[in-house]
Order: structure tokens, then C-alpha cells, then sequence
């Protein structure tokens, strides 16, 4: 019996009505409004009058607010009904191929968009972000109006057009195309500074990381067409559907080697663009291009295209044995070895991208664990409060002239006109550190306990990783904020200070403008509205979980009621007949209460006796206040808010540096990043400069040689017989004459 | 040799066709072109001055011309007399011509020497 309530059910289903109506036609604009907005700032540069203003901004802010309410318009309309429903909307036909009249002898690709209630949710923090985001900039980049404030703005929309693609396209050309576009936007906007060596060896290395990643996206869409003969996601996931019966059916032998191949190949490109091991070493570098695109692009948005891809093809994945415990661990280890380096760095902007490196890693952990739901709310929140932290060191960045070193920062909240800034900070951090009640607790929690609860390779020692990893976060996260935005006020300015005081060479640090401080009020308290989600529709595991749930990247469960699992092909490997139930709160379980789950705790999977959604709460918390505990001992000024444990009386030292001694060399490593890049550097990128450099030889001497010796031969003997041209009129009359008496001679010799 | 053109002309004399001129046979006149020809070529490949190379040109055309008018007689057949008024015309506008080049490399070198040319040394 595998008749399920569950949701992939509704998408099997949907496979025997046909294809998902046709949704409203204006959806398209989302997509199209952006591009739009990239034209007009190309005419701003063109135009010298509008050139000098600050009207790219307000047209990118404007046309990307409409495309934000018209998301919003969306989103009421797929939720209008009982269930999210699915409804396509096609522009344009795109590619339309075909070499016969057998299935799988067409190829199509429509200019269309996919709209689920997962399309909805990432496009609803896309566009939302990105004007806030846009907002943000109109003041931040005010210092470039002019060619580079209408090339920013231009790069900017085109990024948001290109995600629009990615998130909302029908198909896996288009978001292919959307995934290069932002890869594209990304090495622009990276590159902005392109006077700046820093720069543009930081845009290049992006690029090149992400081409290694796009390889293996390219390679998986080829390998779906040639498997599926189709990459229309409508079409597509009918198709799957009978293997993930036969994944139901426990007969994982039924599903070809092909299959089981694809998602390796997506996965790679997904560790690619959001920067997983061992992709990973281009996004702390990609910090080079302007604040705002460190947020949006490498923080909120972009990097969290590896985690919609896998969720987009969540059934691919799941037919597979290998790739979602290789995505778990990946995300694990990723997030482990990129909080460590975290914990050691200086540059506050620096930190923040190793954080988003290391929450990229636990959204791909939580794929890995089978909660798409847990990684798909924790985009959602990481989304805001990321933003939000990059928007305040940001602010910083541009008010301190480009200082971002916390030795030479403190207690910059309590300057004047910086009050909004420190607290937007503290709310962010609080949710980066996964303090009790807010965004990011809730949502890396799920992710935790799912470690406990799902059978996988070594699950249980992930999930372990996992939460020493948060305590981690919540050391360097409030290293940051107790250094730099409490204590003892103290600023010098970093190296832009000409660039800011065109009068004089006197620095005086300048407090954030309306612009800035709204954008992280609202971000503010957007990441703290973003905890209340997850109370909406507490069944489904709040609201993200019923956007997640109503789309393909519902987690696929496995038989009804008590027995309700969620399946993954090493499900037998693992766990045996008698073993596993629970999963009770999943969606396919309506009627499993927790209770029933409670009730076979020992088939649950557990932590350390106990149910792990029942304590991950408790535990997580403990991690996250020790780790901040932590900072505030090594870090926190003396006598803040009462708290007696800090000590620091000047923004240079602290407590830290007596236990770097003690450490050895650990803190050096940390400090230099493990050496990846040096290990990489001497792995790669020597190897290929020798091989490069014996190419080049070869080809100078080998191929060059042999085209110039062909060149030179009629060069050679026209030298050697040029002597016999003396120019003499004598020389040429004897050599007449003896032709001639030597052909006499012939003659008369042959006629003898 | 004479014996043979002997034997030519009384195989001439049983056609029908008229008894040579004179006691000149072919062969005299041969003789003479060939040693007015030598006589040119030696010439023009001993002495270096223009005008006289020229000269010697001149006399090895008049020596092709005295061997193509024998023969012709000595066929008795026109083609080598009309081809030698060719010649001798073609040898006149020709000489108009090197005689004047000829001044005009001497007013470029005052000399009429052919070795003070070697432009053309490859």
C-alpha cells in the first residue's frame, strides 16, 4: 500500500491529470521588471544629465519594489487554495528541437516559469531583499555616482533578473542560464574595484571556482535529457516517480546507475556556487566587491542557489545512495572548518563570509538529513540576519573610511548617530550565535535534531559536529560584536580616507544616513518577525515548512501513519525492518501525533536517551550561550550591562591573546586559513603552471619550429643559388655562351 | 663536304631547276657566317665597351642573315630572304633604341665601360 497523503503523492498525481494549470501571465514581470531596471541604468550612463545623479538607484529600488509586490500578489494566489498549488506560466518558446517523432527525440526549452509555493518563497526574499538591499546602496555607493554608480546598478538587477531565472524557470536550461547570470553579476560586481589588483584576482578566482562547480551542473542536466529525454521540471518529475516508488518498495536495485548519477553531478555544481568544500575558497576572497553585494549576492541570496538547486530536485537526490549523505557530510565538515577559520580572523567583513560559508554548511547538512524543510527555513533566516550583519559592518566599512580590522574598532554603538546600527548588529549576531527564541535558533535547531533523528553513515557524529560548530558561531559572532560595537570608544580610520574628506587629509568618521539606518531597521526586525514563522502553521513545521512541503522538495516519506518514514536509499543498509518509524510530524503523518512518536523512542533515533526534537532546544541553547559566554570572557568589555566577566579596557587586546601561546601553532593555522589556498596553490595551480609552461615550450619549439622551417626553406635556397647573380652583363653572356656550346656538344654527342 | 653538295645540285639540275650561280657553293657562305658569328660572340664576351659589344651584336644579326639568304638561294625559296628584312628591321629599330640607352648609361657613369653596371647582384 503506498497510496500516501504525502506530498509527493500530489505530485504523482499531478503527473496522471497532465501538466499544472497556466498561472496569470503578469508573474513574468517578476522575471522581467529587473532587466528592465539593468536597461535604464545603461541609458542613465549614456545620458550625461541623468549620468550625474542618483537616479539609477531609484529606478533599480522602484522597478524591483514592483517586482517585490508582485511576488507578493503571487504567493497569495498560489496559496489562495486548500493546498499550495502549481501553475506554469510560459513567456516564450525557447528551444524547440526535435529529430523524430518518438519521446525523448524533442528537446524543449521554454522561456516559462515553474511557480510553487518553494519558487514563491525564495523569489519572496529575493526581490524583498534585493530592494532593501538596492535601498541601502543608493547611500553606500553615493561616493561613485557617476559611470560606476550606473554600472552597479546595471550589474545589480541583472543580477536579480538572472536569479529570477534561476528560482522561477521551468526548466534546467533556464536555470542554468539564471545560474551563470548571477555567476556572471557575481565576477562584476566582485571586480567592481577593478583598479584594485585584490579585485580583480578575487573576481577571477570566483569565476574559475564556479566554472569547476558548473561543469558538473552542465554535465548532470545533459546526463537528465539523456536519461529522461526531457529537463521540463513538469515533465521530469513524473518520470521520477516511479523510481521513488521502487525507493518505497525498498528495491533500490530497480533504479539504473544513470539515475543514481545525476544528482553527483548536480551536487557538484551546487557546491560550487554556494561554496562548499571544496569549492568553498572563492567566497571569502568575493568580499572584495562592495558591501551591499557581499550581502545580497554572497550572503542572502546567490550562495543559497547550490540549496535550491538540490531542493528543486529533491526527488533526484533521493533516489540516490551516495549523494545525500555525501551533501550531509560536505555541509558538516564545511561548516566545521570554515567557523575555525572564522574564530581567528581580523577583518570583521571576512568573518561574517566564513559565517555564511559555514551557515551554507549547515543548510546542505539539512538537506543531507532529509529536512529540506529545516535547510530551506534556515536560508530563510540566514537570509535576513546575514544581510543584516553584512548591512552593519558595511555601514561601518563606509562611515570609518574602509576600517574593518576589530583591533582598531570599539564600542562604536555608543557613538553618536550609531545607535540603529548596534542594535540591528546585536540582533543579528543574536541570530547568527542561535540565542534561544530567535530566527536562526529555530531554524538551525531543526537542522540539529534531524541529525539524531534521520539514519544516514555517521549521522549522529555530524549532528555532534554540528553543535560544537554553533558554539563556535557563537564565539566569533559576539568575538565581533563585543570587540567592535561595545567597550571603549575607539576609531581609526582605514585606507579610504582620502576618498571620503576631499578637503582635508583630517578623518573624522561619519554616522550612516536615513537610507542605511532604515534598511537595518527593517532588516532588524524582519529577522525577528522571521522566528514568528515558524508558530504559523506549527503542524507543518511553521510557515516555511508548508511552502517547502507543497513543492517538489517535499521530503519523501515512506509508508502511512506510525510507520511514516522518510526514505533515502541507504534506508536498508541501515536500519532494519523492525527498526525505524517515527517522523511522526511529518506531513504524511497527519494523524501520528508526537505522543505516538514518544512512544517508541528507541525506534526514533535518539540523543543520548532522549528525543532529540525534544531537547535539541535545550541543548543547542547550552552551546550557543557557552559560546558566547566565551566571547564576552576573552572579548567583553569591563563592567558591560552589568556583566562582570569582561575584562578589555582598550580595543587593541584582550584576554584572547594570553591563550594564543597556549593554542601553538593551532591559531596560525586558523589565522592563515588552514593553508587551503596555499594547498590548493601548490596542488593546482603549480602543477598547472608547470604543465602550461612545457605546452608552451613545446608548442614554441615542436609546432613553431616546424611552420618556421617550412617557411625557410625557399628562403634557404634562394640564398644558396643567389651568388650566381652577379649582375655582371659579362658573366650572364658566358654563361649564354656555355649553355649554348654545352647543348652543341650534347647534340653533336647524341647524333654521332 | 663538296662532294655531297655536288650531289645536291645534280639531283637539283635532274628536277628541272636551274644550275647554281656561281662556283660559290652553300658551304662558302656558311663558312662565312659561321666565322662572322664567332667572330661577334668573341666580341662581345672580350670587350667591355658598350658601343662595341653593340657592334658586335650587330654582326652576329648580319651573320644570321647571311646564312638564312644562302639558304634561301640555295632552296630557292623566299621565306629566308623576306624573314631577313624582318630581322634587318626589327636590328634597325633595335639599334635606335640601344644606342640610345646606351648614351644614357654613359651620361650616367661617364664611361662606356659594361662593368661599371651591376645593379642586378642578386
Amino acid at each position: 500500500m503506498h497510496n500516501l497523503a504525502g506530498p509527493l503523492s500530489q505530485v504523482a498525481s499531478s503527473a496522471d491529470v497532465g501538466v499544472p494549470a497556466q498561472g496569470p501571465a503578469w508573474a513574468s514581470l517578476i522575471v522581467f521588471l529587473p532587466l528592465l531596471a539593468c536597461a535604464l541604468c545603461g541609458v542613465c550612463a549614456i545620458v550625461p544629465a541623468m549620468r550625474r545623479t542618483k537616479l539609477p538607484a531609484w529606478i533599480t529600488v522602484a522597478l524591483l519594489g514592483v517586482s517585490f509586490v508582485l511576488t507578493v500578489l503571487l504567493y497569495q494566489d498560489v496559496s489562495a487554495g486548500e493546498h499550495a498549488k502549481t501553475v506554469l506560466v510560459t513567456s516564450w518558446e525557447w528551444f524547440h528541437l526535435s529529430w523524430g517523432d518518438a519521446p525523448g527525440q524533442q528537446f524543449v526549452a521554454s522561456f516559462g516559469f515553474y511557480i510553487d509555493s518553494l519558487t514563491v518563497l525564495w523569489m519572496l526574499f529575493v526581490t524583498g531583499l534585493a530592494t532593501l538591499i538596492a535601498l541601502y546602496a543608493s547611500e553606500y555607493m553615493s561616493h561613485d555616482v557617476g559611470l560606476g554608480y550606473c554600472r552597479f546598478f546595471a550589474a545589480f538587477s541583472l543580477f536579480v533578473f538572472s536569479m529570477a531565472c534561476l528560482v522561477m524557470g521551468d526548466n534546467l536550461l533556464l536555470l542554468y542560464l539564471g545560474w551563470e547570470g548571477v555567476g556572471l553579476c557575481s565576477y562584476l560586481l566582485i571586480g567592481y574595484f577593478y583598479n584594485e589588483a585584490g579585485a580583480v584576482a578575487a573576481a577571477k578566482k570566483a569565476f574559475i571556482m564556479n566554472r569547476i562547480g558548473d561543469l558538473g551542473l552542465a554535465l548532470g542536466i545533459m546526463l537528465t535529457f539523456w536519461h529522461f529525454g526531457t529537463i521540463q521540471y513538469a515533465e521530469l518529475f513524473p518520470l521520477v516517480a516511479p523510481y521513488v516508488e521502487a525507493l518505497k518498495a525498498g528495491d533500490i536495485g530497480q533504479i539504473p546507475l544513470v539515475v543514481q548519477a545525476i544528482p553527483l553531478l548536480l551536487m557538484v555544481g551546487a557546491f560550487g556556487k554556494s561554496a562548499q568544500l571544496p569549492l568553498y575558497v572563492w567566497l571569502p576572497d568575493a568580499m572584495w566587491g562592495p558591501t551591499p553585494v557581499s550581502a545580497l549576492i554572497h550572503a542572502a541570496t546567490m550562495v543559497t542557489a547550490g540549496v535550491y538547486l538540490i531542493a528543486r530536485t529533491y526527488p533526484l537526490f533521493a533516489v540516490s545512495e551516495l549523494a545525500l549523505p555525501i551533501v550531509a557530510w560536505v555541509g558538516t565538515l564545511t561548516a566545521l572548518l570554515s567557523a575555525t577559520i572564522a574564530m581567528a580572523q581580523f577583518d570583521i567583513k571576512r568573518i561574517m563570509a566564513y559565517s555564511t560559508v559555514s551557515q551554507l554548511g549547515y543548510m546542505f547538512a539539512g538537506l543531507g538529513f532529509l529536512t529540506s524543510t529545516g535547510a530551506a527555513f534556515h536560508v530563510f533566516t540566514h537570509a535576513f540576519f546575514k544581510a543584516s550583519l553584512f548591512l552593519c559592518c558595511g555601514a561601518v566599512m563606509h562611515g570609518f573610511a574602509g576600517q574593518l580590522d576589530l583591533r582598531r574598532l570599539s564600542g562604536v554603538s555608543f557613538m553618536k548617530g550609531w545607535g540603529i546600527v548596534g542594535i540591528a548588529m546585536l540582533i543579528g549576531c543574536l541570530n547568527l550565535a542561535g540565542f534561544p527564541l530567535t530566527a536562526g535558533f529555530f531554524s538551525k535547531d531543526m537542522i540539529l535534531a534531524e541529525a539524531f533523528v534521520t539514519p544516514g553513515p555517521g549521522y549522529a557524529l555530524a549532528g555532534w559536529i554540528l553543535l560544537v560548530t554553533a558554539g563556535l558561531t557563537a564565539y566569533y559572532t559576539f568575538r565581533v560584536f563585543f570587540r567592535v560595537f561595545v567597550g571603549p570608544q575607539h576609531a581609526e580610520p582605514g585606507d579610504e580616507v582620502h576618498a571620503h574628506d576631499g578637503h582635508d587629509a583630517h578623518f573624522h568618521p561619519h554616522a550612516p544616513g536615513w537610507a542605511i539606518n532604515s534598511v537595518l531597521a527593517i532588516l532588524a526586525v524582519a529577522s525577528i518577525l522571521a522566528a514568528g514563522t515558524y508558530f504559523i502553521e506549527k503542524e507543518q513545521h511553521g510557515w516555511v515548512g508548508k511552502m517547502v512541503h507543497g513543492s517538489t522538495a517535499a521530503e519523501i516519506v515512506v509508508g502511512e501513519g506510525e510507520h511514516a518514514v522518510r526514505a533515502a536509499a541507504f534506508r536498508h543498509d541501515l536500519v532494519g525492518e523492525h527498526a525505524i518509524h517515527g517522523e511522526s510530524h511529518e506531513p504524511a503523518g497527519d494523524h501520528a501525533t508526537p505522543e505516538e512518536a514518544g512512544g517508541s523512542s528507541i525506534a526514533h533515533g535518539s540523543f543520548l536517551g532522549m528525543d532529540p526534537h525534544a531537547v535539541m532546544y535545550y541543548v543547542s541553547s547550552l552551546f550557543g550561550i557557552a559560546g558566547i559566554l566565551t566571547a564576552a570572557y576573552l572579548h567583553g568589555p569591563r563592567g558591560l550591562f552589568g556583566l562582570f566577566i569582561g575584562s578589555r579596557t582598550e580595543a587593541a587586546t584582550s584576554r584572547a591573546d594570553a591563550l594564543v601561546p597556549a593554542l601553538g601553532p593551532l591559531v596560525q593555522w586558523a589565522r592563515h586559513k588552514w593553508y587551503v589556498d596555499e594547498l590548493y596553490d601548490f596542488l593546482i595551480v603549480k602543477p598547472l603552471w608547470v604543465l602550461s609552461h612545457i605546452f608552451h615550450l613545446i608548442d614554441q619549439l615542436l609546432i613553431d619550429g616546424l611552420v618556421d622551417l617550412m617557411g625557410r626553406l625557399p628562403s634557404i635556397g634562394g640564398r644558396s643559388i643567389r651568388p650566381s647573380q652577379s649582375g655582371v652583363l659579362h658573366g650572364y653572356a658566358v654563361g649564354m655562351a656555355s649553355g649554348l656550346a654545352f647543348l652543341l656538344l650534347l647534340v653533336w654527342l647524341l647524333t654521332l | 663536304m663538296t662532294g655531297v653538295i655536288d650531289q645536291i645540285g645534280g639531283m637539283l639540275a635532274q628536277a628541272g631547276y636551274p644550275a647554281p650561280m656561281s662556283v660559290l657553293t652553300l658551304s662558302h657562305y656558311l663558312f662565312v657566317s659561321a666565322a662572322m658569328f664567332t667572330l661577334g660572340m668573341v666580341g662581345f664576351l672580350t670587350r667591355r665597351n658598350l658601343i662595341i659589344m653593340f657592334l658586335c651584336t650587330e654582326m652576329m644579326f648580319q651573320a644570321a642573315g647571311i646564312a638564312l639568304i644562302a639558304a634561301s638561294r640555295f632552296w630557292l625559296n623566299h621565306t629566308g630572304q623576306s624573314f631577313v628584312i624582318f630581322v634587318l628591321t626589327v636590328a634597325a629599330a633595335e639599334a635606335a633604341m640601344a644606342l640610345a640607352l646606351v648614351v644614357l648609361l654613359f651620361r650616367k657613369r661617364e664611361s662606356l665601360s659594361a662593368e661599371e653596371w651591376a645593379e642586378m647582384k642578386g
